[in-house]
This record gives structure tokens, sequence and C-alpha cells, in this order.
């Protein structure tokens, strides 16, 4: 036990990677051997490689990649702002709290692509449904954190802060909000995964381009290949985003807890 | 820096307080938990909506936003901002006032100057130990030269050396800066170690407003009393002095030596705990060592008070519950009590020299005038004590 200790010691900070290229290997090997059951090809580790290089070469997967991408960041930064901008109202004003509460109690619950067929005929099955789809998405759960965050904030910074001459404007600016980062962040970190989740749905549902779409298409032609080019690039992206807010949280709020 | 007048001031558990502090103070608002201190702080920083009337020299400050009050707040958790630095959070103030960044940097320095925690001034909250902390919290406080500062347990959470030590300095500064304080405190030490005056609540009512001896030795009530441990209060008619810092006091029946720089003893005072009760006649030196009979026994929370007829003067002396329940005490039982010589507090007011009957005379050496085996017994006592 305490040489297998000393060996995972030894092999940090990128031992982490072992196991995933033992399980690359295994894919390849299980693969090649056709050991994976099942009437329908089983591609190997390197055949997904080759077969993304050649959608990377031909631009199919930049094209529905950049379509994906373009809807997350479009609607995952304004149903942060939107949540953010109301959570801040709800978390600071109790009577906007007790009013709003009530409603958003009540939509938050709802998954958001159940919103799907009634935004399809609302807003039409072009690039603003995902987006939408992703704006609520994100919207709900931000707004609660931020509502939560600022809640969270000990009555007595407020007080002090009253103390030395601050104004209610200032106090929620350089008090309040920055003591509700970490939770705000959290929030956040937390949707930017779940948005690549729901813009995909959404693009396999009713959008034609994007890595949804493209997942579809691919279904329908028996490619599994590309099924998980999508999936890999999928969870990349959800990998990245997450570290990203991560590494953004880190920034803001390392050096004070 | 201003007085301080509160007038009819109700809000929570207080009710209908009137208190007057006076310019360049330092009182010290002293109860238990609950008793409604801090919300009495919050009603002088403008923190909390009350009835009644809070004036700073005679200024009406009713309907004043704490902004505008010129305050410095101690909060007892301290409340420092964990997102700034320590130069940040003392310049906080500053920055909200928009004064010029030389002018906020000059203040910052002579704060962290005054404070002895220059070398702190880029480290975060997280990084400070409490006692830096406190003292970041108090340069915060003092950042805007405030006429009143509003003390709220600041040292509750610190150990008793540094909270000793940080008392002395808050004390050494409010002298220095001559500002009016009130200090929010349960601890009776704490109180009499600070205070020009304290102010005693209990369940939201002023109990007393006095100076630190008025209040141990004139309690106004028993609650009052309660609250300070319910001290014996032994009232003098005459004294004499043994040799330096030695006197004998005659109380009532009793006759008490005490340790004290002076000549007159007008009362003394020591709490039930600072008194051995034995049922048997212990050995040892007889200084401030009397017999009597029991007349009652009260149970406390923490230990059993036992009211003792020596001479016709009640003593209280406080025995914990372990030792009574092996000692059979009864009412009626003869015991034999010690007064703790170090524990005994005296109060020196105008006693008369006529009282004064020691054959002490300035420029005899200490001791030679007592008898020898008093003064001996009075060095095993102070060695015992």
């Amino acid at each position: 036990m305490v040489k297998i200790k000393s060996i995972l010691t030894r092999l940090k900070p990128g031992w982490g990677l072992i196991p995933i290229l033992a399980f690359l290997l295994l894919w390849e090997v299980s693969a090649r051997l056709n050991w994976v059951p099942g009437q329908i090809h089983f591609p190997a580790f390197s055949e997904v490689v080759k077969e993304f290089i050649n959608l990377a070469s031909s631009g199919a997967l930049g094209d529905n990649f950049a379509a994906s991408l373009f809807r997350v960041i479009v609607g995952l930064t304004a149903g942060s702002i939107a949540g953010i901008m109301m959570g801040i109202i709800m978390g600071w004003n109790e009577l906007a709290h007790k009013t709003l509460n009530p409603i958003i109690s009540l939509f938050l619950p709802i998954p958001p692509l159940g919103w799907l067929p009634l935004l399809m005929l609302w807003v039409g099955i072009n690039n603003w449904l995902p987006i939408t789809i992703i704006f609520i998405s994100s919207f709900f759960p931000v707004l609660y954190n931020t509502v939560a965050g600022i809640k969270s904030v000990d009555k007595d910074y407020v007080k002090v802060s009253r103390t030395l001459g601050a104004s209610d404007f200032k106090i929620l600016t350089t008090v309040v909000m920055p003591l509700a980062l970490p939770i705000i962040f959290t929030g956040l970190r937390l949707n930017a995964g779940h948005a690549w989740r729901v813009v995909i749905a959404a693009e396999m549902v009713a959008i034609p381009t994007g890595i949804g779409a493209l997942m579809l298409r691919a279904e329908s032609l028996i490619r599994i290949d590309i099924i998980i080019v999508c999936l890999i690039v999928l969870a990349i992206m959800t990998f990245l985003f997450d570290k990203l807010f991560g590494f953004f949280e880190n920034r803001v709020t390392a050096r004070w807890y | 820096m201003p007085d301080i007048e509160l007038t009819n001031i109700s809000r929570h558990i207080c009710s209908d307080i009137n208190l007057k502090i006076d310019d360049g103070e330092l009182m010290v608002i002293l109860g238990p938990s609950g008793s409604g201190k801090t919300t009495l702080l919050n009603v002088v920083s403008g923190l909390t909506e009350y009835t009644g009337s809070v004036a700073f020299n005679g200024k009406k400050m009713d309907g004043i936003d704490a902004s505008r009050r010129k305050i410095g707040y101690l909060f007892q958790q301290l409340v420092l901002f964990p997102h700034m630095d320590v130069r940040r959070n003392i310049a906080y103030s500053l920055e909200l006032k928009r004064l010029p960044s030389d002018q906020i940097e000059a203040r910052v320095n002579e704060l962290l100057k005054l404070t002895k925690i220059k070398h702190l001034a880029s480290r975060y909250p997280k990084h400070l130990s409490g006692g830096e902390k406190q003292r970041v919290a108090l340069a915060r406080a003092l950042a805007l030269s405030p006429e009143v500062l509003l003390l709220d347990e600041p040292l509750s959470s610190l150990d008793l050396q540094t909270s000793k030590y940080l008392r002395m300095e808050l004390r050494q500064f409010q002298k220095t800066l001559g500002i009016t304080t009130i200090y929010v405190t349960h601890d009776l030490a704490e109180a009499e170690e600070i205070a020009d005056r304290i102010a005693i609540i209990h369940n939201g009512k002023l109990q007393q407003v006095a100076t630190p001896d008025e209040v141990f030795f004139f309690p106004h009530n028993s609650v009052v009393s309660d609250f300070l441990g319910a001290p014996n209060i032994l009232v003098c008619q005459s004294c004499r002095e043994l040799e330096q810092g030695v006197v004998e006091a005659s109380c009532g029946a009793l006759s008490v030596i005490v340790a004290h720089e002076g000549n007159s003893v007008n009362r003394l005072a020591f709490l039930p705990r600072d008194i051995f009760l034995s049922d048997n006649r212990p050995p040892g030196p007889g200084v401030n060592r009397f017999e009597g009979y029991i007349t009652s026994i009260q149970y406390t929370d923490d230990a059993v008070r036992v009211n003792v007829d020596v001479s016709g003067q009640n003593l209280v002396a406080e025995v914990p519950y372990h030792l009574f329940e092996d000692m059979g005490l009864a009412p009626g039982k003869k015991v034999y009590l010690i007064i703790k010589l170090r524990r005994i507090r005296v109060y020196d007011c105008s006693c008369s020299e006529k009282h004064k009957t020691g054959h002490f005379k300035p420029g005899m050496t200490a001791g030679v005038n007592l008898a020898g085996s008093v003064h001996d017994e009075i060095l095993q006592a102070k060695k015992l004590n």
C-alpha cells in the first residue's frame, strides 16, 4: 500500500493521464479484436481520430462546431447576464424578491427542453431556437445562485460599509457583489457545461446545423465514428468551459478565500 | 468630540433608556448576552430604527443615516472585507469620500503606523491573526477621524493575553485621540480595566451608571450585585496602617487586613468565591480568618452560596457542589472562613486622619512597628493567597 502511494506521488502531476491512455488502448484493442458485441462495426480509436481529421479538413466539423459554439456563447452570455441582473435585484431588494420569487419558483423546475415545442411555435425553427433554449437553461440557475450569493453575504458587511459612509449602490457594487461572486461562479460553471448538453439536444430535434445535427445525420448513416467524434468534441468543450470559468473564479477569489 | 445623549430610547429588548456620555469619555455598556448592548450601539450608530432621541453635542441625530453620523464602528466579528487587502480595507471609507489619492495614501500610512501594522499593508484578511485583524478593523474605523467610536466586544474572539494587551492599546488610542467611545462587553474585568464609567444593562433596562469602583462597592440593586458576582461589601469605620501597603480595617465587628496603599478605607468588597469555607478549623496563619454560624444556604447554577453570620455580620461564601456534598453543611453549623487577601477590593474615599491609629510614622522602616507574629502571618497569608 505504501509502495503504491509512493509511486502515485512520484507520478504527479501527470498521473491522471495514465487511466485515459489505458482506456484508449483498451478501446483500440477491443475494437480491432471485435470484442464489442453487436451487428454494427464499432470503430477503433485510431479510426475515430482518422475521421476527426477528415471532418476537420473537409470543414464539416468546423462549420457545425462554430454554429454550436456561437449558440452556446450567445445563449449562455445573455442568459447569465439576465440571470445575474435579475438575481441582483431580487437578492438586494426584499420587495422584488417577495414579488418575483413565486413566479421564478414556478418556472424553475421546468426542464429547458420542455420549452422546445412551445418555442418552435413562437420562435420558429431557426438559429434563435437553440439560443433561446440555452438562455432559459442558463437564466434560472444563474438567477437562483445570484440570489443565494447575495443573500448569503453577512449583514454585518452591509452595516460596517454603511458606518464607513457607503451608499446602498456602493455597498452593493463594492462589497456585496464581490462577496457573492464565489456562489455566482458556481452557478456559471455548472451552466457552462449544461449549455453544451442543451444545445446538442436542441440541434438534434430541430436545427439542421451544429454538432447535434451532425450527430443525428451520422446516426441515420450509421456512422458511429462520426457520432463518437461529436461526443468527444462535446466532452472537450464541456470540460474546457468548466475549466475556463474555474480559472476566472480562481483569478478573482483565490487571494481572499 | 461630542457628548452623546440618549433619551427614552426603546428598541427590541431595550426600553426607555436614558444615558449621557461625556465628551471624550469611554463608557462601557456591561451586561449579559441578550441584554440589549448591541442594540444600543446600533441605535447610537443609526443602523437600526428606534423610538426616543439620540443627540451628539445636543444636535439630534434621529433620522440621520449611519453613513453621516461620523462614527467608527468596530463589530464583534470585525468584518474585514475579505476581497480587499489591509491597505484597501483602511482606505475604503476614504475612497468613498473621493479624496485625492495622495491624501488617502498619507492617511492610510498614518493609520498603519498608529496601529503598528505597516508590514501587513498588502496582506489579505485571511492571512492575518486575530490580533492583527483587530488592529486593521480599528484602523479602518478610525480612517475618517470619527467623532464617536463604537466597539462591540471587539476582543471577545482573542486569546486572553492578546486581548489584555490590545485592551490597553485601545485605551491608549482612545485617550490619545480623545474620542468619545462606547465599548460593549459582558466581561466585568474587561470593563473595569478600560472604563471611565460603566453602564450596566439587564433585560434592556439600564440598572446603574457609575465608575467601576462605584458600581462594585455601591451596586444599586440585586441585579447589579448578582451580575458582579454578589460581592460581600463591608462598611468600614476605621483603619490603621500596619506597614507600607498593609492596612487593618475595622468593619463592624470584623477586623480585616488588606493590601492597600493609602491610609483610608471606606469599604471592602470580595466575592463569595474568594472566601474559603471549612467545617474544620484550618491550619495556617490567622489573618482574615473568621468563624461563624451558617444562617441559610442558596443553590445557584454553578455553586452553593452559604450565608454565614460572623459576629453579627453576614458573609456569603461560595462552595462548589462537589465539595458541598461532602461537607454536610446545614443552617446552624459552625464554620470557618478565610478571605483571600489579594482578592479584597478596597474603596478608598475620605476616611479621616482620626481613624488612623497605626504606629507608622514616615521614615520608619516598614514592618518595624508591627508585632512580629502579625507580620509573619500577613506574609504567610500573602503566599497562601
